[in-house]
């Protein structure tokens, strides 16, 4: 069994590879992909994550309802959740943190980068 | 409590011990000081010895000149090594940098690549460069264009951050456009800007199949977080540039055929019926 499971929650199968790869570079972990926010909150709901990778620009439930949703579940809301997205405004950022998101990336991604916030919230939630 | 008391016995008898063990504990510091007064008298005897005689201190001083010299050799020696050691080390550093970024390079090619080819239905195949575009290269105003062979004109099939219907027409070999497909090579515009103003283009990738034109992907606009052109992004228009226009060329070839096929089957089906 994986010692850590990440959800990927993203719409574009372009941008949820990329994240795979990105991440399958951590050692011992299990990567769940989900290609909307509904997909995402049934998955979430259902088994156990260490983290979530939740894009905003989604179909049928967008990213930022998601986060919502997760931090108003008791069960959920301690999971640390980074938003990957195109949208760069400031305003854009503090609304997705303010909703409890705990980091918030832009795209085009480094990878390095994903992996590095991904490492120190692993690490900050063990 | 009378001296014969038990108790009282006891108490003398565990203060008598603590006696013992203080006078046994000075014993001991006085032996220790005896030991190291001789020493200090053995070392300063030394000391004048050598100090009477000339020749000894001399042997003394070229001694410790020689032994000061060989640390002094060795010092320079490992100073050197540690040197060396971190320049190696700054060198590995810099390279791991390096093979990472070539390592999210190729990540980044070979997923374009893969989601390119990994459909045969155009449609599929012109949202995959969609999301190319927006996700890896960071295009927010763009149209993806396809050649019409027998006008030579370019229409714009699939787009983001405007209509589609504003994207404007384009004369294959007319206009900066025209020219750029002809050209079947990227061309960058001046500084990549934020707007999309479909008048002036940021960059243009040209699509061709084996020189021949397929289309084009033409950028107006790169996201607000976007300032600039990568290597990468070079090496993504130079790839799109190719695999976007074969996998475009093979998913039209397919459904081409796979209407002609349809027809031919009716046609049987129509004789034999």
């Amino acid at each position: 069994m994986a010692k850590y499971r990440v959800l990927i929650v993203e719409d574009s199968p372009t941008m949820r590879q990329l994240l795979v790869f990105a991440l399958r570079r951590l050692r011992d972990v299990e990567i769940v992909e989900a290609q909307d926010g509904m997909d995402g909150l049934r998955k979430i709901s259902s088994d156990h994550y260490d983290i979530a990778l939740i894009d905003i620009n989604m179909p049928v439930m967008d990213g930022l309802k998601l986060i919502r949703l997760i931090r108003d579940e008791e069960s959920l809301k301690q999971i640390p959740i980074v938003v990957v997205t195109t949208e760069g405004a400031d305003e854009d950022r503090e609304r997705a943190l303010a909703l409890g998101a705990n980091e918030y990336l832009t795209k085009p991604i480094q990878a390095n980068r994903v992996l590095t916030v991904v490492k120190d919230l692993l690490k900050d939630n063990d | 409590m009378s001296s014969h008391d038990p108790k009282f016995l006891a108490r003398a008898e565990e203060l008598l011990g603590i006696f013992r063990k203080g006078a046994e504990f000075s014993r001991e510091l006085l032996r220790e000081n005896e030991r190291l007064r001789a020493k200090l008298a053995a070392v300063q005897d030394r000391q004048e010895t050598a100090a009477r005689s000339p020749e000894t201190w001399e042997k003394l001083r070229v001694e410790l000149l020689a032994r000061i010299a060989t640390l002094e050799a060795e010092y320079t020696s490992v100073r050197e090594r540690l040197d060396q050691v971190e320049r190696e080390n700054n060198q590995f550093a810099q390279r791991y940098i390096e093979i990472e970024e070539e390592n999210n390079n190729l990540a980044n090619l070979y997923v374009a690549s893969y989601q390119l080819h990994s459909t045969l239905d155009p449609d599929e195949v012109l949202k995959s460069i969609v999301e190319i575009a927006i996700n890896l290269i960071g295009a927010e105003v763009f149209g993806v264009y396809l050649l019409n062979e027998e006008t030579g004109e370019l229409r714009a099939v699939a787009c983001e951050g405007a209509d589609l219907e504003s994207f404007p027409r384009i004369q294959l070999g007319q206009g900066m456009l025209g020219k750029a497909v002809a050209a079947h090579e990227a061309t960058c515009w001046d500084v990549p800007q934020r707007g999309g103003d479909l008048s002036q283009p940021v960059v243009c990738v040209p699509l061709a199949v084996h020189d021949r034109p397929v289309g084009a992907i033409v950028v107006h606009g790169l996201l607000q977080q976007k300032s600039g052109f990568t290597p990468l992004d070079h090496e993504l228009f130079n790839m799109l540039g190719r695999h976007a226009a074969t996998a475009i060329f093979a998913a039209r070839l397919y459904s081409h055929s796979a209407r002609k096929l349809n027809t031919i089957q009716g046609f049987i089906d129509l004789l034999t019926k």
